[in-house]
């Protein structure tokens, strides 16, 4: 500034004078808003940067890590089996999706499949995940909107699912029931029946939501329009699940690849929705629930007699080689590239989670929406703290 | 003055009309907290509720109130303090200071203003001013929008109550709240005296546009954009805590019960039954008893109302803050406006 | 309120899998495109698809692929080849070390440093997916960005700088993405210890006294669960006889 002339200066001020003069007048300034890491709407710890301009964002941010523990880290130092325990905590609400992408790669490596019956129950009690996992959203919505009333509705119903997943595996949350060749046990008695029963129940919930919920003229407003993503964008950020299907994108690796599980056994449909904005994103996965309490009570009447384990050695070495698979999971595409040396345990375990692509797309999406829609947006996004940090 | 059988002096009338005052508040407060917001919420949303305090979590109350009481009186480091302290105060006063005018029966009353309902209207939006100064003194951000958010919020929903008053006011003819009591009382709907002339028949949209605006001044769902718990916390409310919370927590329900007491005189007959079944013609001619049986009815009438209001709060998601004011000023107060001009022009008719 | 629109009925398809021979025509596809910057290739029968590409190629691969249909971004992240030479922190503490295996062997598609980037894209129209790797030289310690090709990269190649230390050129904003900013070292690299490990090693020797010795044990001659752990080293040597009492948990 001092080598220029003294108009030069005065011009550069007034020119700064002009372009602020707004703020000036008005004396307007952002204020930095940071939602979480402790919050009621965030699932988790997860601290979003916001700098607002009044109500509306002029830039968000979000800072995760604060749930970080290092999976990668960790299963180099297990073996392939303790592994399971390590990745049910990865998604907490669908715990036993999680487990499924990383045994099937394993079974890969090692070439062997599961029998038929395994196979089937597997996808079962990964619908049930599904389910488990995504009647918490749905209830969860409604507290994001201000709608405190469905979330009990949803924790009720969604017990009945996690009774099933107990009385099938043991733990309600954290089943770790797939084992490398099959699953740890059998099915017990009355199994089946009850979760006729509870599929039963868990349609009726869904009609309440739709009612009550995705009926509600206030809900909505609120929800259609907000947080349009268009499926470039999508594509782009590596968006999966619900969120990249309500961009109207048909793409369900449930049904788009070859995989050892039994969902070619069902009658089922890959729904879809145009729009892309925050009402399609919850919309689609109101279906998927409804679709996913079909493909069960289809896959019930047809569970194979057999084994429910194949014959793998007592300690299992994997050969060598690398493999990915990756699943539908309740939040979207969870993949697994393991690399393996023909040790006891993986040499290298990449995690694909869903939501880290999920959240990615934030800071794009809250560009100059309002505060109540940060909510909104993030509710439909919908993702789980403990799969964006791993 | 109350015709009694015994002679109260006149310092002993004034402490019994300042117990009524407290009893009146606070009351419903207590009644409203347990029986829709423990009990009926958590019904409706199948569950119990409180269960442990007391048979079937009476004493939950009791709990409550002695749970808020001993916490630590904590202030922000960086809120201003004397503000801060009387945020919660004031709103508690913009709620006694409506009761004021409130008659519960033909005698008992604390005062008969003649101009009643204009000035309890006026007193009403005394509350907005504790709202506001706890936003700003919170020094907390959250605070602050939430503040702010209830400001715009406020001021919008008091013209569509006001003029929802308006149709009532004139029909009654008188903004004393006696009157518009007696009015509807000894009132006949075309000849027919039978249930008198409560105003919610023939000012329906009034009292829908009232009961919303109502819904809108009590920050409730879906109307609470200030408190929206799960962006801001607790909005204007985040930094308090202990016995300020308390006061808070009391004027939330207390202001929802004093209004409703309101709606109900407005538009359902206040304390009254139909004159005609007991042959009154004015309100000297009004029986001793109906001194002790009008608080009684004013009380089962303000249970309904607030049960409305409850089971919508319950119910809803809540609007977003520009479309709560596109709500208020686009749909409510043209639609108030027309129906104070509907009122007139019926008045003037029939 | 009429809705905006509704779900579009998905017509019943046949699934349409990819074959092997849609995944040689990737490959060319690919070689066309950026000619010398293929290095390798390797496809698992009806399985899956692997291309190593030059370092320098590491961009212009993207551009290709995603120009080729594959335009849904999965993932990006680095690959480490040494062994670990800190073990698992399972062996017995009173024997012998062991001596590390120090050879660095890449995996699929070869390779010749020891770190390496992996990404993965997908082809939604045509259910095909293709892992990509490229080495990444030593000297200088990064490979190009794919934030300006695939808008997600971002956040991955972040994650896997400060997991591996691996640069990125023409990132825009390259910070730590879960650790702390003055957090020191690369976590995923092999010779980075799991601290866990280092302090107690698995199954972790309980530092509390042993039980005392029961008058009347009623031994069937299986390692019971709890001497095993008290006393790592007599212990140990008394089940190994048995299944390694370490994996017997995960096992069943």
């Amino acid at each position: 500034m001092t080598n220029l002339s003294d108009r030069q200066q005065l011009s550069y001020i007034a020119s700064q004078a002009a372009d602020a003069r707004l703020n000036v007048e008005l004396e307007t300034e952002g204020m930095t808003l940071n939602i979480g890491p402790q919050h009621p709407a965030t699932h988790g710890t997860l601290r979003i940067i916001c700098r607002l301009d009044g109500e509306q964002v002029v830039w968000a941010e979000p800072s995760c890590g604060y749930m970080h523990r290092g999976y990668e880290k960790l299963t180099e130092v297990r073996t392939f089996p303790q592994v399971t325990t390590l990745v049910n905590r990865i998604d907490w609400l669908g715990s036993f999706a999680n487990e499924v992408p990383f045994i099937l790669a394993a079974e890969k490596l090692m070439e062997i499949e599961a029998p038929p019956r395994a196979q089937v129950i597997r996808t079962i009690l990964f619908e049930l995940s599904r389910i488990a996992n995504v009647t918490l959203f749905l209830g969860d919505l409604g507290v994001q909107m201000g709608a405190i009333t469905p979330v009990f509705l949803a924790f009720r119903d969604r017990e009945y699912v996690l009774n099933l997943i107990e009385g099938a595996t043991g733990g309600r949350f954290h089943p770790n029931f797939d084992r490398i060749g099959g699953l740890k046990d059998d099915l017990p008695k009355g199994w089946i029946d009850e979760t006729r029963q509870t599929m039963v129940k868990l349609r009726k919930f869904c009609d309440i939501i739709d009612d009550l919920l995705f009926g509600n003229e206030i809900f909505q407003s609120r929800m259609r329009g907000i947080g349009i993503i268009p499926a470039d964008i999508a594509k782009d950020y590596g968006l999966t699940g619900a969120n990249l299907r309500a961009s109207g994108v048909d793409y369900d690796l449930r049904r788009d690849q070859d995989i050892a599980l039994s969902y070619d056994m069902a009658d089922w449909k890959v729904w879809t929705h145009p729009d892309g904005d925050s009402w399609a994103r919850c919309w689609v996965r109101l279906q998927e629930t409804r679709e996913a309490c079909k493909i069960v009570e289809q896959l019930l009447d047809q569970i194979p007699a057999g084994p429910i384990m194949t014959k793998v050695p007592r300690i299992i070495k994997v050969p060598a080689g690398e493999a990915w698979v990756s699943t539908e999971n309740p939040l979207g595409e969870m993949g697994y590239y393991v690399v393996s040396k023909g040790d006891l345990g993986p040499f290298r375990v990449k995690i694909r989670s869903a939501s880290f692509n999920n959240i990615s797309i934030v800071p794009w999406a809250l560009k100059g929406v309002y505060v109540p829609d940060i909510i909104t947006i993030l509710a439909s996004l919908y993702f789980i703290l403990g799969d964006i940090d791993r | 003055m109350i015709q009694l059988a015994i002679e109260i002096p006149y310092w002993a009338q004034s402490v019994l009309r300042v117990l009524g005052g407290l009893v009146a508040v606070l009351l419903p407060a207590g009644t409203i907290v347990y029986l829709f917001l423990f009990k009926m919420m958590s019904f409706m949303q199948s569950r119990l509720g409180p269960m442990e305090a007391g048979p079937y979590g009476s004493l939950q109350l009791v709990a409550e109130v002695g749970k808020w009481m001993q916490k630590e009186d904590l202030a922000p480091d960086a809120a201003d303090k004397s503000i801060f302290k009387i945020a919660p105060l004031v709103v508690l006063l913009s709620t006694f200071l409506l009761v004021v005018v409130i008659p519960f029966g033909p005698d008992a009353l604390f005062t008969n203003f003649e101009v009643g309902i204009f000035y309890g209207l006026a007193v009403a939006s005394v509350s907005v001013l504790g709202i506001l100064i706890a936003g700003w003194a919170s020094a907390n951000k959250y605070s602050l929008l939430g503040g702010l958010r209830a400001a715009g919020q406020l001021i919008a929903y008091e013209l569509p109550m006001v003029l929802a008053t308006l149709g009532v006011v004139i029909q009654a003819g008188s903004m004393n709240l006696q009157q518009i009591v007696v009015a509807q009382n000894t009132g006949e709907i075309f000849g027919f005296g039978g249930v008198g002339n409560p105003y919610i028949l023939t000012q329906f949209i009034g009292f829908v546009i009232f009961m919303i605006a109502v819904q809108a001044e009590l920050t409730q769902a879906p109307f609470d954009m200030p408190i929206a718990e799960s962006e801001l916390v607790s909005g204007y409310m985040t930094e308090y805590s202990g016995f300020r919370f308390l006061i808070f927590f009391i004027a939330e329900f207390a202001t929802a019960g004093v209004f409703a007491l309101i709606a109900s005189v407005l538009f359902l007959g206040g304390w009254g039954i139909p004159f005609d079944w007991f042959g009154w013609d004015t309100i000297d001619s009004v029986d001793n008893w109906m001194n002790l049986a009008g608080p009684l009815i004013m009380f089962t009438k303000m249970l309904v109302l607030t049960f409305i209001i409850m089971w919508v709060r319950f119910s809803f998601p809540r609007f977003r803050e520009d479309q709560l004011q596109t709500f208020a000023w686009k749909v409510l107060i043209p639609l108030a406006l027309a129906n104070t001009a509907l009122t007139a022009i019926l008045k003037v008719a029939f | 309120m009429a809705p905006l629109s509704d779900a579009t009925d998905t017509e019943e398809q046949p699934l349409a899998l990819p074959g092997d021979g849609l995944r040689e025509g990737i490959i060319e596809d690919l070689r066309r495109r950026i000619g010398e910057g293929v290095v390798d290739t390797h496809i698992t029968a009806n399985d899956d698809l692997w291309i190593r590409v030059q370092t320098g190629a590491w961009r212009q691969t993207a551009v290709a692929l995603k120009a080729a249909g594959f335009t849904h971004f999965s993932f990006i992240s680095g690959l480490d080849w040494m062994p670990s030479p800190f073990g698992k922190g399972e062996e017995d503490p009173t024997a012998e070390p062991k001596e590390p295996d120090t050879e660095i062997r890449q995996g699929v598609t070869g390779g010749e440093t020891r770190f390496q980037v992996f990404a993965r894209l997908v082809d939604l129209d045509r259910h095909v997916g293709v892992t990509i790797k490229a080495d990444v030289p030593d000297e200088p310690f990064a490979v190009d960005s794919w934030s300006m090709v695939f808008a997600g990269a971002n956040w991955h190649e972040r994650e896997c700088h400060e997991m591996f230390g691996i640069g990125f050129n023409g990132h825009p904003d390259l910070r730590n993405m879960y650790l702390p900013t003055d957090f020191e070292g690369y976590p995923l690299r092999k010779d980075f210890p799991l601290l866990a490990r280092m302090i107690k090693p698995w199954p972790g020797i309980v530092d509390v006294e042993p039980m005392p010795v029961q008058p009347d044990v009623t031994d069937d001659g299986t390692a019971g669960e709890g001497s095993a752990s008290d006393e790592p080293g007599a212990a140990r040597g008394e089940s190994e006889a048995d299944a390694e009492p370490a994996t017997s948990k995960g096992d069943e």
